[in-house]
């Protein structure tokens, strides 16, 4: 090592990585993420409307299925889908493996919160909805909805920024994404401590878009002020 | 005309309505008095199917509804009766995302399909009518508790109903703001608006209404104009209850 040089070696070494951590980051965390977490919120979405408003013996698919999955490592059910499934004649690629751990995870912690928050709006917005003659679709869509979309937002932002940092598990089956790029660099360079700190600055910029994101959501929705009163 | 033809009603072992009937004349304003859990409420809400009857008939203009146990009407015969009838609520239920125009808005561009502007203007119209045309771009959070249940009178005025279901309209209001209530179903009254009104309230059941029928443990004791029924009413049970609404 040279002291003289004007470049302290750390910072050498993190620029140096900076370009295949990022590009990891790019091409293979955030479509993880995004594409993860929106499946995913269809699928709370559905399930949480099946679990509301659906037949008692879906409902208690339903029930099933978040069971199982929150009862269970994200880890094991990576490892079940990516290397355990090939044993029932299933093989799938790192990426849609992955894709689809996170897709069920997500929809089932998010099938919660959209249950609660659908929950939370009072009857009598239904009522009044259905007394102007709208059917059952259209007081969902015009006027629960929103409404609960509002409430939705912190903890939806929650579940999202947990998202963007448990794609790192996605390492574990192969998938080249940010961690194990830094994983592979570790390899060569010897340098934990810097290269990690260097991955965990990304994980942190990314999700403090997510949280910028939310800020902006909450104000778009606070736009109308508290909840009615019911009286003044 | 709207008539309730031996209406039953009941949720799960508790009998709430129990055999009523009830005519309404186009144009009349009719006042449900009775004690709290006379089944006045339910009742209202058998006339625009929150709540769906065990048994008897429903008529509304051209569309007559039977019921039986067990048995939902279709889904289109509800909603044509709902498209008939206005509900206003004891604790208002705007919506709270959308402004007061929107709010008077929502059953023209949602349900009847008008288009934006005509939407608008109908329902700055009724805004007007109910001396709110200064707040339609106010939110509902903005407006006290009186400005918010006419903005809900406006709301169920929109598509033009043939009767106005008003559940409490003015128990949830302290009585200086209950008095521009009062004031608007007034109005309405005077131009003929058909009403059905669950009320406590003396100013609406024995001055604006010109029909009044007594419940009491889900049966109609009593109907008559209201002076008469006020003045003198048949019954015991009405003369008790009367005098006790008078000494509050």
């Amino acid at each position: 090592m040279n002291g003289s040089r004007a470049v302290p070696y750390w910072l050498e070494l993190m620029l140096n990585s900076a370009a295949p951590l990022l590009w990891a980051a790019l091409v293979f965390t955030v479509p993880l993420t995004l594409l993860s977490f929106a499946l995913g919120l269809t699928l709370g979405f559905v399930v949480a409307l099946i679990r509301l408003f659906g037949p008692k013996p879906l409902v208690a698919v339903m029930r099933f299925y978040v069971w199982i999955i929150r009862g269970t490592p994200l880890l094991v059910q990576l490892f079940l889908i990516f290397y355990g499934l090939p044993s029932i004649g299933i093989v799938l690629d790192a990426f849609p493996a992955a894709l689809i751990g996170f897709t069920l995870n997500v929809g089932a912690y998010t099938s919660e919160i959209v249950r609660a928050v659908i929950g939370s709006i009072p009857n009598g917005q239904w009522e009044a909805s259905y007394s102007i003659g709208m059917t059952w679709q259209q007081a969902l869509r015009r006027t629960i909805l929103p409404q609960a979309l509002r409430v939705a937002v912190p903890p939806l932002s929650n579940s999202f920024i947990s998202l963007v940092k448990d794609t790192s598990l996605a390492a574990a089956v192969t998938v080249p994404e940010l961690f194990q790029a830094a994983q592979r660099i570790v390899a060569t360079s010897y340098e934990p401590l810097i290269i990690y700190i260097e991955a965990a600055l990304i994980y942190l910029a990314l999700s403090s878009v997510l949280s910028a994101l939310q800020v902006r959501l909450e104000r778009h929705f606070s736009r109308y002020g508290g909840f009615v009163k019911a009286s003044s | 005309m709207i008539a309730l033809t031996d209406i039953e009603m009941s949720f799960g072992e508790l009998a709430v309505l129990k055999s009523v009937s009830l005519r309404i004349a186009e144009g009349s304003v009719t006042a449900l008095i009775g004690p709290s859990g006379s089944g006045k409420s339910t009742l209202l809400r058998c006339v625009n199917l929150l709540e769906i009857p065990q048994a008897g008939a429903l008529a509304i203009g051209e569309d007559r509804v039977t019921f039986a146990p067990g048995k939902r009407p279709e889904r289109d015969a509800i909603l044509r009766v709902r498209r008939q009838t206005g509900m206003v609520f004891q604790n208002f239920q705007l919506f709270p995302h959308r402004t007061a125009l929107g709010n008077v808005m929502e059953s023209l561009v949602a349900v009847l399909k008008w288009p934006e502007g005509k939407a608008r203007a109908r329902s700055l119209e009724l805004l007007d009518k109910v001396g709110l045309a200064d707040k339609a771009e106010a939110w509902p959070a903005q407006l006290s508790g009186g400005q918010q249940q006419r903005v809900a009178i406006a709301r169920a005025l929109a598509p033009a109903p043939k009767v106005l279901l008003c559940d409490e309209p003015t128990s949830a209001l302290d009585p200086e703001l209950a008095v521009e209530v009062v004031e608007v179903i007034a109005q309405l009254a005077r131009e003929g608006t058909t009403m059905l009104m669950a009320t406590h309230d003396l100013r609406l059941a024995a001055n604006i209404a010109g029909e009044v029928a007594f419940l009491d443990g889900g049966h109609i004791l009593e109907t008559g104009p209201a002076r008469a029924l006020f003045a003198a009413p048949v019954q015991e049970r009405t003369r008790q209850f009367i005098s006790s609404l008078l000494t509050q």
